[in-house]
C-alpha cells in the first residue's frame, strides 16, 4: 500500500470520524452529560415546585439536602430496604442462574435450546406487566401461590400486607425476571472452560464434586464477578417492581431509594432533595461494586 | 458462595459401585432433565396463568376453588380494553415510540461505533474510555435535570421528549465497536484507493458488514424502549400519549379488583416483545454475550 499512514490517520479520515460521531456525541452530551452535571448542582439547591414556576426562588443550600437526608430515618429505611433487596436478590439470582446453567450445559440435557429460551423469556417481559401478574398471583386469599401452598399443607402468608413477605414478593419477581440473563452468561462461561481440563482430572480419579469445586467454580470466577456486579447494580436501582406491586408499602417497607427519589422528585417536586438521593444512590452503587472488586482481588488463586 | 451441587454430581454421588453404568447414566439423565422441566414449569407458570386468567369470565381467576383454565374462554376483557379503556391507543403509542427510538439510535450508534473502531483521529481512545466510564452512572441520576431540560425545550408531554433520552447509548456504541473491530483495514483502504469518500465507505461498505450486529442491537433497543417505564411515566402526562406500560400501571391502580381484565392488559403488553424475542432470539443472545465480553 502506497499511502503513508500517520498515527492520526489522514485528515479526511479524522474529519469523517467527527462527522460520524457528532450525532451520538451531541445527544449523549446534551441529554446525558449535561443533566448529570446539572444534577450535582441541583442537589445543592432547594429547587421545588416554586422553582419550576420561577427560577428566581431557587436558593443555594450547600450540602443541606445531604445533611437533611442523612438525618432522616425515612432515608435510612430506604437505604436498608435497597440493601435488603440487593443482599437477598443477588445471591438468589446467581445461585439459580448457575444451577440452571450447569443443567442446561450438561451433556445429559435434552432440548437445550428450548430450555434456554424458556428461562430467558422472563427477561424480555415488560416489568410492569410482570408486576401486575405478580400482584394477582400472590393475592393472600385467592392467589394461586397461597392456594398451592395450602394444598401441600403450608399456611399461606399475606404476601403484600406483611412488610417482610412483601420484600420477598418483590425479590422473587426480580429473581424470576433476571436469572435467565445471568444463566446465558454462565453457560457461555462454562463453555469456555476447556474440556481437556476435565478429562485430565478424571484420569486422575477426580469425581464430579471435585471437578465442580476445583475446576468449574474457580474458572467461572470472572463470569461470576461480572454477573454479581450487573445483578447488584440492577437491584440497587429497583423501581418499577415496588412501584406497581406495593407502592412502597406496607409501612414503607419496600420503598427503595429509586422509588423514594421518584416520589420526592416527581410527586412532591422536591427536585433538589431528589437529586441528592440520586447521588447518594450512585455512591452506594459505586461502593458496592468496589467491595465486590476488593473481594475478588483478595482471593489469591485468582491470578 | 458454595456452588450448588451440579446435576452431573448425581452420576458420581456414591463411590464407584458395581451397578451397571448404563443404568446410572440413565438415572442421571432423568435427574438433569427432570430438574430442567421443573425449572421450566416454575418459570412459565406466571406467564401461562396470565394468559389463562385473561380468558376467564370476570371473577373467575381469583375465586374458590382455584381454576387453572377458564370455564368458558372469553375475549370480553380484550374487547373492553381496546374499546373502552383505549389500550389500543397506548399500544400504537408504544409501537411508534419504540420503532422511532430504534431507528434513530441504530443510525447514531452505528456511525459512532464504526468511527471508534476503524477511523483514526486524535484522542479517540481517551474519548472512548471516557464514554465507557459513564456506564457506571445509574440513569436515575440525570433524570431530574433532564426533565427540567425537556421542560425548558417545551418537550414535556411530547413523544420527542421521550425520544431524546434514547437517541444514542454508550452500550450501543460499545456493541457496534466490538463488532466493527473485525472489519479488515485492507477493505477500507482498498475503497479509499478507489476514490470512495469516507461517508460513501461507511454507507456502502461498512453498513452492510455491520448488518448482523445492527439486527441484534435493534432487537435490544426495541425491547428496552418498549419495556421502559420511568421516563415515559414522567414525560407523558397526557393520557392520550401514554405508552402501554404506563397505561397498564395506571389501569392496575384503578382496576385492582378486575384481575381478568388486568391479565388481559398484561398479555397485550408482553406478547409483542415475547414474540419478537422468540423470532429473533439467536441475534439477541449473541448480543448479550458480545456485550459481556471481559476486556
Amino acid at each position: 500500500m502506497s499511502a503513508p499512514r500517520t498515527v492520526g490517520g489522514s485528515s479526511a479520515e479524522a474529519r469523517a470520524a467527527w462527522w460520524l460521531l457528532s450525532p451520538a456525541l451531541l445527544a449523549i452530551g446534551l441529554f446525558f452529560a449535561v443533566p448529570l452535571v446539572a444534577a450535582l448542582f441541583l442537589s445543592l439547591t432547594d429547587f421545588d415546585l416554586y422553582g419550576i414556576a420561577d427560577l428566581g426562588t431557587v436558593r443555594f443550600v450547600g450540602l443541606g439536602n445531604y445533611t437533611d437526608l442523612l438525618a432522616d430515618p425515612r432515608f435510612w429505611r430506604a437505604v436498608k430496604n435497597t440493601l435488603v433487596f440487593a443482599i437477598l436478590g443477588g445471591p438468589l439470582t446467581i445461585v439459580a442462574a448457575l444451577f440452571g446453567a450447569v443443567l442446561v450445559d450438561s451433556k445429559l440435557a435434552r432440548w437445550k435450546g428450548f430450555f434456554r429460551t424458556v428461562y430467558y423469556a422472563p427477561v424480555v417481559t415488560t416489568l410492569v406487566a410482570a408486576a401486575v401478574v405478580w400482584r394477582a398471583f400472590l393475592h393472600p386469599t385467592f392467589g394461586p401461590v397461597n392456594r398451592i401452598l395450602s394444598a401441600v399443607g403450608i399456611p399461606g402468608v399475606d404476601w403484600l400486607g406483611n412488610p417482610r413477605w412483601a420484600t420477598l414478593a418483590i425479590v422473587s419477581l426480580s429473581v424470576w425476571r433476571t436469572f435467565g440473563y445471568c444463566l446465558v452468561i454462565f453457560v457461555a462461561g462454562l463453555q469456555s472452560i476447556p474440556t481437556s481440563l476435565y478429562e485430565a482430572a478424571r484420569l486422575e480419579g477426580a469425581g464430579t464434586w471435585r471437578l465442580t469445586m476445583d475446576i468449574t467454580l474457580p474458572l467461572l470466577k470472572p463470569t461470576t464477578f461480572f454477573v454479581a456486579v450487573i445483578t447488584s447494580v440492577g437491584l440497587f436501582q429497583i423501581f418499577a417492581e415496588p412501584y406497581v406491586i406495593t407502592r412502597g408499602g406496607p409501612l414503607e417497607a419496600t420503598t427503595s431509594l429509586a422509588l423514594m427519589m421518584y416520589e420526592q422528585g416527581f410527586r412532591w417536586w422536591s427536585l433538589g432533595r431528589a437529586a441528592a438521593i440520586a447521588f447518594l444512590l450512585f455512591v452506594l452503587i459505586l461502593a458496592a461494586s468496589a467491595i465486590q472488586l476488593a473481594i475478588r482481588r483478595l482471593r489469591p488463586e485468582e491470578g | 458462595m458454595p456452588g450448588p451441587p451440579s446435576a452431573i454430581a448425581v452420576d458420581a454421588a456414591g463411590p464407584p459401585r458395581r451397578t451397571a453404568p448404563r443404568q446410572r447414566a440413565r438415572l442421571a439423565a432423568l435427574a438433569v432433565n427432570g430438574l430442567l422441566i421443573f425449572g421450566a414449569v416454575f418459570t412459565l407458570l406466571p406467564l401461562l396463568w396470565m394468559i389463562s386468567a385473561s380468558l376467564m369470565p370476570a371473577g373467575e381467576a381469583l375465586a374458590l376453588p382455584l381454576r387453572w383454565l377458564p370455564s368458558r374462554p372469553t375475549l370480553e376483557h380484550y374487547a373492553a380494553l381496546f374499546q373502552r379503556l383505549h389500550l389500543g391507543r397506548a399500544f400504537l403509542n408504544s409501537l411508534f415510540l419504540s420503532l422511532a427510538i430504534t431507528a434513530v439510535s441504530l443510525f447514531c450508534n452505528a456511525a459512532a461505533g464504526y468511527a471508534f473502531a476503524k477511523l483514526r483521529f486524535k484522542g479517540r481512545d481517551r474519548l472512548f474510555a471516557f464514554l465507557l466510564a459513564t456506564l457506571v452512572v445509574p440513569p436515575q441520576v440525570g433524570v431530574l435535570p433532564l426533565f427540567l431540560e425537556i421542560k425548558s425545550l417545551g418537550l414535556v408531554n411530547s413523544r420527542l421528549g421521550v425520544l431524546v433520552a434514547g437517541i444514542a447509548t454508550v452500550f450501543g456504541i460499545f456493541l457496534v465497536r466490538q463488532f466493527a473491530l473485525s472489519i479488515p483495514d485492507e477493505l477500507l483502504d482498498a475503497a479509499r484507493v478507489d476514490g470512495a469518500s469516507e461517508m460513501r465507505i461507511f454507507v456502502s461498505v461498512v453498513l452492510p458488514i455491520l448488518k448482523p450486529i445492527l439486527v441484534t442491537l435493534g432487537v435490544f433497543t426495541f425491547l428496552a424502549a418498549w419495556n421502559d417505564f420511568m421516563w415515559p411515566l414522567v414525560v407523558l402526562t397526557d393520557e392520550a400519549k401514554q405508552t402501554l406500560p404506563v397505561a397498564l400501571a395506571n389501569l392496575s391502580g384503578e382496576h385492582v379488583q378486575d384481575t381478568e381484565l388486568m391479565m388481559a392488559g398484561a398479555v397485550i403488553t408482553v406478547l409483542p416483545v415475547l414474540l419478537l424475542f422468540f423470532a429473533l432470539q439467536k441475534h439477541y443472545v449473541e448480543g448479550i454475550l458480545l456485550g459481556s465480553v471481559k476486556e
